[in-house]
């Protein structure tokens, strides 16, 4: 070819630069939520921005070791001094270190002109510049002693990353809510009381971490089972069956996918109000079990391009139609029928507008109203803890993200060329 | 009708059926009485009564309607061009055959994947006025922020700025597209002396025409809903100054807190009626402009 590639290709060289920016602007987000649910309360929103998650380690006289905050500084170094003769003799005194040396203690006299005063004094503490208190990780073991804060020099300190886990405990603590439900925890059925998503072995606040996962699960599972195969049916009906229904219905079935869901939502909630299925997890999946126009859509796309003649062979040899279904479309069909299965359940698991007008017991919230409840009770302060809650509702979606990439890539580049 | 067209139109009916009657109870039904509701009183609690136009007359003296159809409209317009073109411009660089493509990809896909809930609390977190990430990355550039959330001014561009975050799945389409576009097309267009620029004007665009649309209406199906954020972002509130209150989720306190389910299907259907006269515009409008030949 006589083309010159070099000159054509130019953007090819120049390319990482403007993508290394924009990566470093799309993962920063991404990073942020990691380090901030790692970082102890006193890390949280330090100007500027501490990257990585500090401990600060205290050393005790009895040898206890205690994590604290970071090193305060409340001024400069005093001592603390009682004078052994004098008018005051006895009473202690806060003086600057420049004024005590050898056991003799300068004090001004009365007036700037005035004689200085020298006295015997015997030193009683030291009193550093800076302050330290005990943290919140490790308040709970240090009760022993009374005192929560300790004048220190900072070079007591020694301070070195540690990324504090404790928060995701604190977080599943904190999703929990109270509830009115007076049925057995799982903590005290497994009968250990402390696991931390069973919040504290209290048995009044059973509705936890757990339950909330359990009901997004279920909702996910029962749904992607009703979507696949409801959605399979209708998309043979509307790609492998020559029917007077076939083109009107597709049509249809593009069509209901511009329906807003606000304008269902009210008709819905009536209608499962009437029902008895609000507070129960029912309208989350039983309409996904009679299928979703998206999912009819990219399966019919996926049943046309799979040849005639194999069914045409299967009907000759005496197979049904739904013989034909399930032995021949539905193997051939897996990636596509993983790909309807993948999104959905991202869906639910990502839903937030159903679970929040359909379920009204602390008992059926799904991970995502859970999260939302615990956000707008914080009133926005505990951000470390919100951290911890938000990767807890990100991290499975992102872990299902690198084992099923292909799937997802895939699915999502075909809504589009064939759209 | 032969014997086969019986039986087809049996099987038809038979695989159908399922996504027959999902269709008339939870699509055709509910949209048949959100048309009743919205000429009706209606709390839940008690029968709907039927009160004529009243909900829509009042729909357009209501101040809220329009305030939240303005912040709609903007976030939606901000939201859709902003993504677009962020998408076309990551696609057209990782199109470039670039090294670590894969890489790349994931980066940007990832945080499309954001669950709304967890993306909003994590935003509100970056846009602090006074420890915001945002606003101490700004700070190093010697610029002091705004206030973000907490300012009527700035709160939908960075609601706005988060729906760009997530502009990887668009992305992700756009790329798909891209690789679609024939070579022969390039090679022609390269023989004939044309520039990079020339080719992404001349060849790349119209081929990817039909993509750029379906994420243009996509987004703005979704702009128009967009209610998660701002619920979560402002407690449902749409502060400050109403400034973030979204059509939807004026929509959602009128139903779920006021209990006027009948005016709030009202406005259910003006938005259905926004929504659908928007896409037949477009359709209309970018018919000129787009090249489904391939």
């Amino acid at each position: 070819m006589t083309v010159n590639r070099r000159r054509a290709d130019w953007p090819r060289a120049f390319a990482h630069v403007p993508l290394g920016i924009l990566a470093m602007a799309f993962l920063t987000p991404l990073v942020w939520l990691v380090v901030s649910s790692l970082q102890p309360r006193e890390q949280i929103g330090k100007v500027p921005p501490e990257w990585l998650p500090r401990g600060y380690e205290l050393t005790l006289a009895t040898g206890e070791r205690l994590w604290v905050t970071p090193p305060e500084r409340v001024g400069t170094e005093r001592v603390l001094v009682a004078p052994l003769a004098g008018p005051k003799s006895g009473i202690p005194v806060l003086v600057s270190p420049r004024d005590f040396s050898n056991g003799e203690l300068r004090l001004a006299g009365p007036s700037p002109t005035s004689v200085q005063q020298r006295l015997p004094a015997k030193l009683i503490q030291r009193v550093p510049g800076y302050f330290v208190s005990v943290s919140e990780s490790s308040a709970a073991n240090y009760a022993s002693q009374a005192a929560r804060r300790f004048y220190v020099d900072p070079r007591q300190i020694s301070s070195r990353i540690r990324p504090l886990f404790a928060n995701y405990e604190q977080a599943i603590l904190a999703l929990s809510t109270d509830a009115h439900d007076k049925s057995i925890s799982l903590g005290t059925l497994l009968g250990k009381s402390r696991l931390p998503w069973t919040s504290r072995g209290d048995t009044s606040r059973t509705v936890t971490f757990l339950s909330y996962l359990a009901n997004t699960l279920t909702v996910a599972l029962l749904g992607v089972l009703g979507t696949v195969f409801s959605s399979a049916l209708a998309a043979y009906g509307l790609s492998r069956i020559d029917w007077p229904g076939q083109k009107p219905l597709f049509a249809i079935t593009l069509a209901t996918m511009m329906v807003p869901f606000p304008v269902l939502m009210i008709p819905l909630y009536s209608l499962f109000r009437s029902l008895g299925w609000l507070g129960t997890l029912a309208p989350l999946w039983v309409p996904a079990c009679f299928g979703g126009a998206f999912n009819i859509f990219l399966l019919r796309q996926f049943f046309a391009t799979i040849p005639r003649e194999l069914s045409e062979a299967a009907r000759l040899d005496g197979a049904s139609e739904i013989a034909i279904f399930f032995r021949i479309i539905l193997p051939l069909a897996k990636p596509v029928l993983a790909t309807v299965a993948l999104f959905h359940f991202l869906y639910v698991w990502n839903d937030f507008l159903g679970p929040l007008i359909f379920l009204t017991d602390p008992d059926t919230f799904t991970m995502a109203l859970g999260l939302q409840q615990y956000q707008s009770q914080s009133g926005g302060s505990e951000w470390q803890f919100l951290m911890a809650a938000s990767v807890l509702l990100v991290a499975p979606v992102v872990a299902l993200f690198f084992v099923t990439q292909k799937t997802f890539i895939r699915g999502i580049a075909t809504t589009g060329i064939k759209g | 009708m032969t014997p086969l067209e019986k039986r087809n139109l049996k099987l038809g009916l038979l695989f159908c059926a399922p996504w027959l009657i999902g269709i008339g109870t939870f699509l055709l039904y509910p949209i048949a009485s959100a048309l009743i509701y919205a000429l009706c009183d209606y709390s839940v609690l008690l029968p709907p009564v039927y009160i004529g136009t009243e909900n829509y007359r009042e729909l357009f003296t209501d101040p809220l309607v329009y305030k939240s159809l303005w912040n709609t409209v903007v976030y939606a317009t901000g939201s859709v061009l902003l993504s677009t073109l962020v998408s076309l411009s990551l696609a057209l660089l990782l199109n470039t055959k670039v090294q670590g493509l894969a890489f790349y990809r994931t980066v940007f896909f990832l945080p499309s994947l954001m669950p709304v809930v967890a993306g909003s609390v994590l935003f509100m977190w970056l846009f602090n006025g006074q420890s915001g990430l945002i606003n101490a990355f700004l700070a190093t550039l010697g610029v002091s922020g705004p206030a973000w959330l907490a300012d009527p001014r700035f709160a939908k561009l960075a609601m706005i700025l988060m729906a760009t975050w997530g502009s990887g799945h668009a992305m992700v389409i756009v790329l798909a597209g891209l690789q679609d576009v024939p070579m022969a097309l390039h090679e022609a267009a390269i023989i004939d002396g044309a520039t990079y620029w020339d080719r992404l004007w001349h060849v790349t665009l119209p081929m990817l025409s039909p993509v750029l649309y379906f994420n243009v209406i996509m987004g703005l199906i979704g702009g128009f809903q967009a209610f998660t954020q701002a619920f979560i972002m402002t407690d449902a509130t749409g502060s400050p100054e109403r400034s973030t209150l979204f059509f939807v989720l004026h929509l959602f306190n009128v139903a779920f807190q006021d209990l006027r389910m009948g005016y709030a299907c009202a406005l259910a259907c003006v938005l259905f009626l926004i929504i659908l006269s928007l896409t037949w515009v477009l359709t209309k409008v970018s018919a000129r402009f787009i090249v489904y030949d391939r």
